[in-house]
């Protein structure tokens, strides 16, 4: 394993979203607390979900849970797409790095990225509500878990991408549609029987059930059943991504 | 072996252009190497087959004696790659791109002095804490050429690195690459502007339609053009337009009352071609011969393989 040269590119992808820190962690956070409040204010008390469990609270995990999704996909497939169109991805093609440790650095990092935006709305929010901590764990393993696989879908997307647009396509119809209809903002048990269902050919649905059981210790499904459906996805998508790689598409034609 | 590079019947299909076909020649270490061809001849994919950028449909190529597929990762240690875009990383700051790409070939820590002489040796010391983005587009080339050699590799390849760069630049560019072939580095290098690599190179390959049309000494194939042609530039005192079909098939070129033929030598000589100018009526003032270059050269057998 070349491990300086695995560490140089998952601290280079880390410094290349921090010096961007503004628009890459600051905004989402700013994002999801506008979502808190708004939708805090309008339905605390309207909507029940589960028992002794206020509606904010409920709704917090889910959004960091979403802003974890979405900035862990960025991370990745922005920054190879930026390095397709600008050319500098020929630096990193040139170097003894295999595609493993390529792979690695990159889901590194948006971990990483996702992990930040996560706990930097659990900073902010706690200061507004009493959040109750069933399992730090749980919590751990579904967000590390969750962002591997967006991580990993983020890589996989950024190499199919030829431009912008591509990436906003990939962004705006299938990462964020998925990641509002999965339970983030609900119950899904308040939900008619046929979207129920629906939600649970939703992957997100189980990354989001599963980190909110590890708060509250309650969750619309197993959290067993989550972290297998969550791995699974991870393992899918990992090996898409190898595989890819592996191959060169798109990267060594 | 001697050989810096070894390149063995690559083939090499985009779709259905096959753009290299068989290709094999192998350089040797401590060369001064040419690589030239019109465009799309396939140069710079066998360039990019070197350096592991693109994947070639069959044959071998190694770097150093170590296969640029099974042993990657010693043949792109010993390789440093100029490329012919000025592409660049806007996040970062010269040094730190330096410092980035010395780490990726696990040379972090011990890269710090040999980046100061880079920097020194290319004239961007002052530069060394700017963002690329700040850089004028001869600073970037010299900051892509520090970036190829940054890992102290025995083979640089450059890719027309003086693309659209000023004379200045272009002069200080090729003192800074004939100091690393004194130091023992084997440099290829492809180029549009001939008489660059008829000054700097040791041996030339040149290739058209993805086939080696030819590989020899410079002077080797500057001999080519000497045995077989030479350049007759006339000066007239007047225009004439009532050349001869014999006269126009030998015509290179013509401005005003300046014309330049190229004869055989075998079959023509100089002072028939004084001779059919004056049975038209005009007046010579001024006659010189030229021997051929490489341009001619590279123009001739091109020409033929076409």
């Amino acid at each position: 394993m070349n491990w300086q040269g695995m560490y140089t590119l998952f601290h280079k992808e880390l410094r290349r979203f921090s010096k961007v820190a503004l628009q890459t962690v600051l905004a989402p956070i700013m994002t999801a607390l506008l979502y808190l409040l708004v939708f805090s204010h309008v339905l605390e008390g309207h909507v029940n979900v589960y028992n002794d469990v206020s509606y904010t609270a409920f709704l917090i995990p889910g959004l960091m849970m979403m802003s974890i999704i979405q900035n862990s996909f960025a991370n990745s497939s922005s920054s190879l797409v930026q390095s397709k169109v600008t050319g500098n991805i020929i630096f990193v093609l040139l170097t003894p790095l295999s595609y493993l440790e390529f792979y690695l650095a990159f889901l590194g990092s948006s971990i990483i990225r996702g992990l930040s935006v996560g706990l930097g709305i659990f900073i902010v929010a706690s200061f507004f509500v009493d959040l109750p901590l069933h399992s730090i764990l749980w919590l751990l393993i579904f967000a590390i878990f969750s962002s591997a696989v967006l991580g990993s879908l983020g890589i996989i997307a950024g190499i199919w991408a030829e431009k912008f647009d591509h990436m906003a396509g990939f962004q705006n119809f299938i990462i964020m549609p998925l990641s509002f209809l999965s339970g983030v903002f609900y119950s899904i048990h308040s939900l008619p029987e046929f979207w129920q269902i629906l939600s649970k050919f939703n992957p997100f649905f189980y990354m989001i059930d599963g980190f909110r059981y590890g708060f509250f210790g309650v969750a619309d499904v197993d959290p067993y059943l989550s972290l297998l459906v969550v791995s699974l996805f991870w393992l899918g998508f990992a090996s898409i991504t190898l595989f890819v790689l592996h191959r060169g598409y798109k990267l060594r034609d | 072996m001697n050989l810096a590079i070894q390149i063995d019947n690559v083939h090499k299909h985009y779709g259905e252009v096959h753009a290299l076909k068989g290709l094999s020649l192998n350089i040797e270490k401590g060369e001064f190497f040419g690589l030239l061809g019109p465009n799309g001849a396939g140069k710079s994919t066998l360039i990019n087959i070197i350096a592991g950028l693109t994947r070639m449909d069959s044959g071998h190529v190694s770097v150093m004696g170590h296969d640029v597929v099974a042993n990657y990762r010693q043949s792109r240690q010993s390789i440093g790659v100029v490329p012919q875009e000025l592409v660049f990383d806007p996040f970062f700051s010269v040094r730190e791109i330096l410092q980035i790409q010395a780490g990726y070939f696990g040379k972090a820590k011990q890269s710090s002095a040999w980046i100061d002489a880079l920097l020194e040796g290319l004239n961007l010391t002052d530069k060394a804490d700017s963002n690329m983005r700040s850089l004028s587009g001869g600073m970037k080339r010299r900051v892509l050429i520090a970036q190829a050699l940054v890992h102290k590799p025995e083979v640089v390849i450059l890719d027309e690195p003086t693309a659209g760069v000023d004379v200045e630049l272009r002069g200080s560019l090729w003192a800074f690459v004939k100091e690393l072939h004194n130091d023992g580095h084997t440099i290829v290098l492809t180029t549009h502007y001939l008489e660059e690599a008829e000054n700097l190179c040791q041996r030339i390959a040149i290739v058209n339609q993805g086939q080696l049309i030819a590989l020899d000494s410079k002077e080797s194939l500057l001999a080519r053009g000497v045995g077989s042609t030479c350049t007759v530039s006339v000066t007239l005192s007047k225009p004439i337009n009532n050349l001869t079909e014999l006269l126009k098939d030998k015509l290179k070129s013509c401005d005003g009352n300046r014309f330049e033929f190229v004869l055989n030598r075998d079959t023509d000589t100089i002072i028939s071609l004084v001779d059919s100018l004056r049975s038209l009526g005009a007046e010579i003032i001024d006659l010189r011969t030229e021997d051929a270059d490489l341009e001619d050269v590279f123009l001739e057998l091109t020409k033929q393989a076409n």
